[in-house]
């Protein structure tokens, strides 16, 4: 009886892969609010607010990177996700099929989910160094890359199958979920930093901004780690979850919102995730350096621990899982994709599966700045050419929706424009030394270029074809 | 009803930031903010999910 019930309730999950939003599904702004509220005050803050640190980025730098790195992610979500979201209300992965063809999406749907997969997995294992604390679990260090322990195996496959779990139940579980969670976790990320300032020197309000630059951010990279300066910060805030706005993965999210500019709701996400809990995970982190003599042990759950106590504990977990959560969601949805008649949660079990595993390996973790860099890249050309497929190409007189359209199941301006750009930046970066936080902007410009005037050349020989034939 | 459970709510979300702002004004001492700040947890999700989301 209740295995009947319970996969009644799975099945009848219906997230609307194929089909436009209806209008009585549609969302208003607090599921926005929440939902990025949550999703971007994560377990990932607890470990890119420290790394900064270990950069050694000075204060001033930080301030003011996050402040312009975060305010043009938001314009970005705004102005080139949301407009096309409410435009089409379909999945990206559906768009992309109408425009690139079954075949290419199909290779960017494995190459999504697998990004989602990581990236979720490196969630979780943020969640597991909280969870291993009761247990004096041996904690990772910086230079870790692979399991160092049974009991971390075991904490990871916990946390992995809960939240798989609750992900197998759709968005408006994850969406509510992370609602309740959110107002706490920001709270909490705050209060920890707080309490703690007292121990860094900070007696008062005054004393604040001396104690930044000569001991939180005082611009000395931890040894073997790289400098990181203003335009470091700005980049890295700007192009952390490219992939979602300018690459367009936020279309599955925002297709739900009753209007374009609730795209705007991703500034909590970014002010108060991307910013707050940036500066607190900070803070907590140098305290910790302090008091371990620059130790490379990096554990995110003893940190906050330290510091709250088991609210700080259960923060790293539930930051984590919140935001694992519509990650592994997203994942599912690209496979999904693939072969629509998969039942949601099914795929998302298997999604969460490899994610978990996934999380077993600390290096997840340790490189985290590196891996978020390339997974926005990778994704990014995508939403350059749904960008031109959008707002150019019927200006020059070409048809949309490429694949659709000439009933082909592989669009080769899309596949040339994403290979070349990925090969441009790795040109890039090997011949030019630009660090991989500073290509998604060239890369954009190029994706977009190449996709115009590949189009413009593929899509004029279907015509002269079709004129041959008539 | 619902009136009642926000007010327990919010008194949650109090309870999980001030002590901290006590510990900053050398009131209480860490350990003592540590253990409101788990009871400002309990409160907040415990009377919460009864409200949040009915509206959305």
């Amino acid at each position: 009886m209740f295995k009947e019930k319970l996969l009644g309730q799975l099945n009848s999950v219906e997230e609307y892969e194929r089909t436009p939003i209806p209008q009585n599904k549609l969302k208003g702004w607090k599921s926005f609010i929440g939902m990025y509220a949550g999703e971007h005050t994560a377990g990932t803050e607890f470990v890119i607010g420290p790394l900064f640190v270990a950069h050694g980025v000075g204060a001033s730098d930080l301030i003011l990177g996050l402040l312009f790195g975060n305010l043009l992610a938001v314009l970005s979500w705004a102005f080139i996700c949301g407009p096309i979201a409410v435009k089409y209300r379909i999945t990206l992965y559906y768009l992309l099929e109408k425009i690139c063809g079954k075949k290419l999406s199909v290779v960017y749907n494995v190459i999504n989910a697998l990004m989602f997969c990581f990236l979720a997995g490196s969630m979780i294992a943020v969640s597991t160094t909280a969870v291993g604390i009761p247990f004096d679990m041996i904690m990772p260090s910086l230079t870790d890359w692979l399991p160092n322990s049974v009991g971390w195996v075991v904490a990871v496959l916990i946390i992995g199958f809960v939240t798989t779990i609750v992900a197998m139940f759709g968005y408006n579980q994850v969406s509510k979920f992370a609602n309740i969670a959110a107002p706490w976790m920001i709270l909490v990320f705050i209060a920890a930093a707080i309490a703690v300032l007292p121990e860094l020197g900070v007696t008062s309000i005054g004393d604040f901004w001396e104690v930044a630059k000569t001991k939180i951010w005082n611009g000395v990279p931890l040894e073997g780690q790289s400098q990181f300066t203003f335009w470091h910060v700005l980049f890295f805030g700007w192009f952390v979850n490219m992939a979602m706005h300018i690459g367009m993965a936020d279309l599955s999210i925002l297709r739900y919102a009753k209007k374009w500019y609730y795209g705007f709701a991703s500034a909590t996400g970014m002010y108060v995730g991307h910013y707050i809990a940036w500066l607190a995970s900070g803070i907590l982190y140098s305290l910790f350096l302090m008091e371990s003599s620059n130790s490379i042990e990096f554990a995110p759950g003893p940190v906050a621990y330290r510091a709250a106590g088991i609210a700080g504990a259960l923060c790293v977990i539930i930051a984590g899982w919140t935001t694992a959560n519509p990650t592994i969601y997203r994942a599912g949805l690209a496979l999904q994709n693939i072969k629509p008649e998969w039942k949601t949660w099914k795929v998302t079990a298997v999604v969460g599966l490899i994610t978990t595993t996934a999380a077993i390996f600390p290096a997840l973790v340790m490189r985290l700045l590196e891996f978020v860099a390339l997974y926005g890249l990778i994704l990014m050309p995508m939403g350059a050419i749904i960008l031109m497929d959008t707002y150019i190409i019927p200006k020059i007189n070409l048809k949309q929706n490429y694949a659709e359209t000439f009933k082909k199941s592989f669009n080769a301006a899309a596949a040339i424009s994403w290979a070349l750009t990925l090969f441009s930046c790795l040109l890039l970066n090997i011949y030019f030394g630009i660090e991989i936080f500073f290509l998604g902007l060239p890369g954009w410009f190029i994706a977009s270029l190449v996709y115009v005037v590949s189009s413009k050349f593929i899509q004029r020989n279907l015509t002269d074809l079709k004129g041959a034939a008539i | 009803m619902i009136t009642l459970t926000k007010i327990f709510s919010y008194t949650g979300l109090l309870l999980t930031i001030l002590p901290s702002l006590l510990v900053f004004a050398n009131m209480i001492s860490l350990d003592t903010a540590k253990i409101i700040m788990l009871v400002g947890t309990i409160v907040w999700f415990i009377f919460t999910p009864s409200w949040m989301n009915k509206n959305s």
